[in-house]
């Protein structure tokens, strides 16, 4: 048992350090902050990354990763979030590549890989549907086959980014025979098809990022199935459970608790900075504790993966325990931003408003609900653990 | 980085976890606390068969050298079993302030006796007035020619019914809770008057009173006034230690929780079955795998040469107090009035978790501290 860092790991971190410091810049901080140009900066971001060789960590090297040990993607995540680098986006790069060098054929993946990898092609996710959510097997999309193509109808929600997405990927119902599970398959479609139409959702933090996606006699190529019919179930548990290796956030949530002491000691209250109040302090190491220890809980999960062992229902567990400690830390940056919590976005500059974080504060705060209700709820990650860890029937 | 065991860990564990199997049931340990003694000699002489005694100890004291994740693995074994023979008393706290700050000629005539299982040591530290503070001492050792001669008294003494000898904080300098003029010395148990008292988790311990008694130069254990660092030390390993003892407590609850609600059936089905019951199973497997986090997180801190150590330690003693409380709590509620008994062992677990997260002070201490070293302006 070591987890002490060798002078090689330590001369990686010396260069991922100064990359960051380098390469994300102001200016393209300034640009991922305006929602005008945000998908241009995180473009323009993503390929800087790719022309370092950095963009995929955790893709096996042939398709185009890093072969980093887990040591060394351990300290790319502290040195990123440390720098408060944005993450990439994830329906790509971890969630719809991942599934395409496992399950698709050859053609698949020189035909998709290199897009994802190079973000020319922007991704979405279409699992949940109006009537299936946590229940994601009732979903009812229907691919009808017609020639060598399929004939999509039907309707995704929560469509992140739909708006910006070249393509989508799919799970649809290709058959109502035996458990439901088993008739529903995988299947990748270019948003510019005739029939697609995005509704712009805005969500409770005001902004618009979801959308729901309309399927009305859509014509997608059988080329665009991944792996089998009906099997598509099969993949998609196999990318939860690698998106939950990392969904946890831990060292994304070490950075906001970091900037919430920060805030805290610049607020004064009756004389007294709020890092000071004893009742504060006691709530921040709550959660700080609990981080340290969840960031030890998510190493142990990618150490075992590194030796061979699949992330098995364990990752739910850092499913739970970390959207619980996000949305921990955000309820805590609201108190320390105290009435500009409630600020929204305006043109309006820092110094006629009088405070700098508020607006996020409350931003990151209202969406950050969705984490506890995404990638399957916790009340179903806790049904999980109870089957297959505890075995409880 | 690895969070694996080493071959020679993967044997010790399997040794202790083994004598816990075979030979150490509930009904065993029950019977041995409850004994004159409050521990077998039988099987503390076992532990020296079996090696377990001399596992912190230097090679040239017969010792097998192991480091704190050998210790690590060997509490977290005794824990399952809730094995009360003095380990932690006479191994890792008398031997190891032995080991730390020990003149030769000590290390050289005891280790070897604490290792063959001949000695039986405690550390007297406590005093009434003193809870969790360990600078706070107001027994004195007054120099007197060679020697030196001591007065007050230490309560609580963990194995004080059994040691042979004591080692015994006293002010030699400074106010009472200085810290500077802190000393220790070794005491022969016998010069000092004793009572002895049960606690709920089956240890036998002692209030030792000490009317002038006189100790020679050479009883003094590492520097004359500078013991609290040497104290310091010891406590800190001394913690990861409890809490690997916790972890192992706390897996057993678990285990034994979710097996008896997998059997017990109301309303005509297996307990187990209810989401109610799941989901908040599920939340005590959460409080045991991060627990664990913490107690790897924390033992590897212990070999780490930056300066973080302190707040690790202090972070595992507030987590293993919350994931104790809560793991024990939710394991005698699932186990209904069976689990408000004497007779279950569910109990006993609990009371021995509740006594670890006393010594050394409890969360609200720890997490105080941990708030003044990361937080303070």
């Amino acid at each position: 048992m070591d987890t002490s860092f060798s002078p090689e790991d330590l001369a990686f971190r010396d260069e991922v350090r100064a990359f960051f410091a380098e390469a994300y810049d102001e200016e393209l901080q300034a640009r991922m902050a305006n929602l005008d140009t945000f998908k241009d900066a995180v473009i323009d971001w993503q390929k800087r990354l790719y022309e370092q060789g950095w963009i995929a960590p955790s893709w096996p090297k042939e398709y185009g990763g890093t072969g980093w040990t887990t040591t060394q993607k351990f300290i790319y995540e502290q040195e990123r979030t440390a720098a408060g680098v944005r993450d990439v986006i994830p329906f790509g790069l971890t969630m719809v590549g991942p599934v395409i060098y496992a399950f698709g054929n050859d053609e698949q993946k020189e035909r998709f890989l290199p897009g994802i990898l190079k973000s020319d092609d922007w991704w979405c996710q279409g699992y949940s549907e109006p009537g299936a959510g946590s229940d994601l097997a009732s979903l009812k999309t229907k691919a009808e086959t017609d020639g060598d193509d399929y004939i999509i109808n039907g309707a995704k929600i929560w469509t992140s980014y739909a708006q910006y997405a070249d393509w989508i990927f799919c799970l649809v119902r290709t058959s109502n025979e035996g458990k439901r599970q088993q008739g529903i398959s995988f299947l990748l479609i270019d948003m510019k098809t005739e029939g697609i139409k995005v509704n712009p959702i805005i969500s409770i933090d005001n902004h618009h990022s979801l959308n729901e996606v309309e399927f009305n006699n859509v014509r997608v190529p059988k080329a665009n199935l991944i792996g089998e019919e009906n099997k598509g179930w099969t993949y998609a548990k196999a990318l939860l459970a690698h998106e939950r290796t990392g969904i946890a956030g831990v060292p994304d949530t070490k950075r906001n608790l970091e900037n919430v002491k920060k805030y805290a000691r610049e607020e004064v209250n009756g004389g007294r900075a709020l890092m000071d109040d004893p009742i504060f302090q006691q709530r921040v190491s709550d959660i700080e504790i609990e981080l340290m220890a969840l960031e030890f809980t998510e190493l142990r999960v990618l150490a075992s993966v590194a030796s061979g062992g699949a992330p098995g229902p364990e990752s739910s567990l850092l499913k739970i325990k970390g959207t619980e400690m996000q949305q921990a830390v955000q309820e805590l940056t609201m108190e320390v931003a105290a009435y500009y919590q409630g600020v929204l976005p305006t043109d309006l500059s820092t110094d006629q408003i009088g405070h700098d974080f508020g607006s996020s504060a409350r931003q990151s705060y209202m969406y950050g609900r969705a984490a506890t209700i995404y990638g399957g709820s916790n009340e179903v990650q806790r049904n999980v653990i109870a089957k297959a860890v505890l075995g409880l029937e | 980085m690895n969070f694996d065991f080493s071959e020679e860990q993967g044997m010790l564990r399997d040794s202790v976890a083994r004598f816990v199997q075979d030979d150490y049931d509930f009904d065993t340990r029950r019977a041995i606390a409850d004994s004159e003694q409050g521990m077998s000699a039988e099987k503390w002489q076992t532990f020296a068969e079996l090696g377990w005694l001399s596992v912190p100890f230097a090679e040239e004291y017969g010792g097998f050298g192991g480091g704190p994740v050998d210790v690590m693995v060997v509490m977290e074994e005794l824990g399952k079993g809730l094995v009360v023979e003095p380990y932690l008393a006479t191994v890792l706290m008398f031997g190891g302030l032995l080991q730390d700050g020990g003149s030769d000629a000590q290390k050289e005539s005891l280790i070897p006796q604490i290792i063959d299982g001949s000695l039986q040591g405690s550390f007297a530290y406590l005093e009434r007035q003193s809870r969790f503070e360990l600078a706070d001492v107001k027994t004195t050792a007054t120099a007197d020619g060679d020697n030196y001669v001591i007065n007050g008294e230490k309560v609580v003494v963990f194995n004080g019914a059994n040691a042979d000898q004591l080692i015994v904080s006293a002010r030699t300098s400074g106010e009472q809770s200085d810290a500077d003029g802190v000393s220790l010395f070794l005491v022969p148990a016998e010069a000092a008057e004793k009572i002895t008292y049960r606690m709920m988790d089956g240890q036998l311990v002692a209030n030792v009173t000490f009317n002038n008694i006189s100790v020679p130069a050479t009883a003094l254990v590492g520097e004359l006034g500078k013991a609290l660092p040497l104290i310091e030390d010891l406590v800190q390993r001394v913690i990861v230690y409890l809490g690997a003892e916790a972890l192992g407590i706390m897996s057993q609850l678990n285990t034994k929780t979710l097996e008896y609600t997998k059997t017990r059936e109301q309303f005509g089905t297996a307990i187990g079955s209810f989401q109610a019951l799941q989901h908040r199973m599920v939340d005590t497997f959460m409080s045991y795998e991060q627990s664990k986090s913490m107690l790897y997180r924390a033992v590897c801190s212990l070999k780490d040469e930056d300066d973080g150590t302190d707040s690790e330690i202090h972070a595992l003693k507030v987590m293993i107090d919350k994931a104790g409380k809560h793991i024990y709590g939710e394991a005698i509620q699932m186990h209904g009035g069976m689990g408000i008994t004497d007779e279950l062992d569910i109990g006993h677990f609990a009371k021995r978790l509740m006594m670890i997260n006393t010594t050394f002070g409890n969360g609200d201490f720890h997490q105080g501290k941990f708030n003044e070293l990361r937080y303070a302006s």
